[in-house]
């Protein structure tokens, strides 16, 4: 059974790979040469097939299909048309400081968000829960660019405390950590509320209640774990807000990591790199995703006999 | 096609949503709620009369009167709000804005909920490949952060409003998709669905006429929850320069413009994000105590 569901699992993301693979050709397709956009209008014929060639760009729809969905499978997403290099070369490069950055902003929303879900449920009405939940409705309705200006605002041109954008430092890291952690740790926080109030009313609670479990223990070894459980499963599926959020981060606090040299290479589009972190971005998702799945049915036991995604699908 | 209307919803209790007054089943909103509900009626009033509401034309420019402070940083009553570098009238360009701003997100969010809506229904009602292949998409979907696939299309199949509309329109739809096959699945359940099958009503009938009334309480509060998520998507792709293009202009837009100013004119930027920040917040709560109302098991 359990095989049967990891082996369905395996061949969806496939799938979806390929999907996104085959979406990512349509769109470079219909955008007309990037030729014309390296070596402007003006040049000559002769030029333009020579690049076309370079490119392979001269062969049929169907072929360069094949072809490509060859090379992506080999990581060859081509060469980057503004500098030369291999695109793979140049995104991976820049992918440690977007992990650097996900990591801790993830951390921090991490924490942030089940210390405060799990105190708003505990007090559940009374003013900590509100206020608590108040600025969870704030994080999650505030752009994250504007949160992200606001901070350097106040902090970097107003205190003067910490630097507005680029990198180097820890310091450095702080305030686009703490713009990109806030929109997650808002909905940790209300994911957690919730689950903890859940987990409350089941029996067990109630019979380690009724056993003597002391207050502490209860909450700390009952609930807090029973409750966190559902959390990793919604971390795992937002891990997708991360990515689309470090985009505008990384733009706003001038953080050199993938996000903003997607942004440059769609500014000058520059096929070859979007493709390439079009591709990672999906491989990364399915891959994480995947992981969640078994991760949840390792981390509750219960779920082992049911279906192991339980994303609402039935 | 797809109705959505609430009116439509025959004899159930519970699905008034959407209207200030008080239903029977929705009790009285508490003062935050109606606060939030005030703030919507006052930008959605601000985005329709925007024409006649604007003291100036958003691209009319004043360049002797360049970077002006808002009022209450000492500005004369001239540019209420200020003047960006180009000396347009603040004012006028954020009321266009939010004009752009909520009404693409509206737009973008009606696509999203009919083409979710329809398919969904569609998996519902043929479980073959049909369904399998719509549910294999909405994974596919999901899996995937959206924000980067509109990069692609708008950075390389081009960007007119048209296109740029669909492409938040697209957004969100699985989530539609999704409720709205589960809805339906358990309301074939119901004794209603059986009886109307029994008596000869159609596939169409049954899912547009009677199925349809019977979860809209469930995609209105969605239509609710995504409303905010959708203006996020619009003002971050047009705060990145790839969203809403001169010289319509859009929240986003202006933050962005603004960004160059922070030092010596922050209102520029911050005007913009309070605005949208008021517009998200307001749906957000909104939608958020809509669904604790009509269907607490949807909590989050």
């Amino acid at each position: 059974m359990l095989r049967h569901l990891v082996l369905t699992k395996l061949v969806r993301a496939a799938i979806t790979i390929w999907f996104v693979a085959s979406f990512a050709f349509v769109i470079l397709s219909l955008s007309g040469s990037p030729v014309d956009v390296l070596i402007g209008p003006n040049a000559s014929a002769e030029v333009i097939r020579h690049y076309e060639q370079r490119f392979g760009l001269d062969r049929p729809l169907h072929e360069r299909y094949v072809g490509y969905l060859v090379s992506v499978a080999q990581g060859d997403f081509g060469i980057s048309l503004s500098d030369g290099a291999p695109a793979l070369d140049i995104v991976l490069e820049a992918v440690p400081a977007t992990i650097e950055l996900g990591l801790t902003a993830l951390a921090f929303s991490l924490i942030l968000g089940l210390v405060f879900g799990f105190v708003a449920a505990l007090n559940r009405n009374c003013w900590i829960d509100r206020v608590i939940m108040s600025f969870a409705v704030f994080g999650y309705a505030i752009p994250n660019f504007f949160f992200g200006i606001v901070l350097i605002l106040v902090f970097a041109m107003m205190l003067r405390l910490l630097p507005s954008s680029g990198d180097g430092t820890i310091w450095h890291l702080v305030l686009p950590a703490l713009t990109l952690g806030t929109h997650m740790a808002a909905s940790v926080a209300r994911f957690m509320r919730s689950s903890v109030l859940e987990v409350l009313n089941q029996p067990y609670i109630r019979a380690a209640k009724a056993k003597g479990v002391p207050v502490l223990p209860r909450l700390l070894g009952h609930v807090l774990p029973n409750a966190a459980i559902p959390v990793v499963t919604i971390l795992g599926f937002r891990l997708g807000d991360l990515v689309a959020g470090s985009i505008v981060v990384e733009t706003v606090f001038a953080w050199p990591g993938m996000g903003r040299l997607l942004i440059g290479s769609v500014t000058s589009r520059d096929l070859a790199v979007v493709q390439a972190i079009l591709m990672l971005t999906a491989v990364t998702m399915v891959i994480a995703n995947l992981l969640v799945d078994l991760l949840y049915g390792w981390l509750d036991p219960r779920v082992r006999a049911l279906d192991v995604g339980g994303r609402g699908r039935r | 096609m797809a109705r959505l209307d609430p009116m439509d919803t025959v004899g159930h209790a519970d699905t008034g949503a959407g209207t200030a007054s008080a239903h029977p089943a929705l009790g009285r909103p508490p003062v935050l709620v109606l606060v939030a509900m005030t703030i919507v009626a006052l930008l959605t009033l601000c985005a329709v009369f925007a024409d006649l509401l604007a003291p100036y034309g958003y691209r009319d420019q004043d360049l002797l009167n360049r970077l002006a402070p808002p009022v209450f940083l000492g500005g004369s009553w001239d540019h209420p709000l200020g003047t960006d570098q180009l000396g347009r009238d603040l004012l006028s360009r954020l009321l266009y804005a939010t004009q752009i701003s909520l009404g693409v997100a509206f737009l973008g969010t009606v696509i999203g909920a009919v083409i979710g809506t329809v398919l969904g229904l569609v998996a519902a009602g043929r479980r073959g490949w049909i369904g399998e292949g719509i549910m294999m998409l909405v994974d596919i979907q999901a899996s995937l952060p959206f924000m980067l696939i509109a990069l692609a299309v708008l950075a390389f199949v081009g960007n007119d409003l048209t296109l740029f509309i669909l492409v938040i329109g697209v957004h969100g739809w699985e989530v539609f998709a999704r409720l709205s096959r589960g809805a339906a699945l358990a309301a074939r359940e119901q004794g209603y669905a059986g009886a109307l099958y029994a008596l000869g009503a159609s596939g169409w009938r049954l899912y547009a006429h009677h199925i349809l009334p019977n979860i809209a309480a469930v995609l209105i509060v969605q239509f609710t929850l995504g409303f905010p998520q959708t203006i996020l998507l619009e003002t971050s792709l047009s705060f990145l320069g790839l969203g809403i293009q001169p010289p319509l202009t859009s929240l986003g837009q202006l933050l962005g413009d603004g960004r160059d100013y922070l030092l010596t004119a922050w209102w520029i930027a911050v005007l913009p994000g309070v605005v949208t920040v008021l517009a998200t917040l307001s749906v957000c709560l909104i939608g958020d105590w809509l669904r604790d109302r009509l269907d607490p098991a949807l909590e989050d």
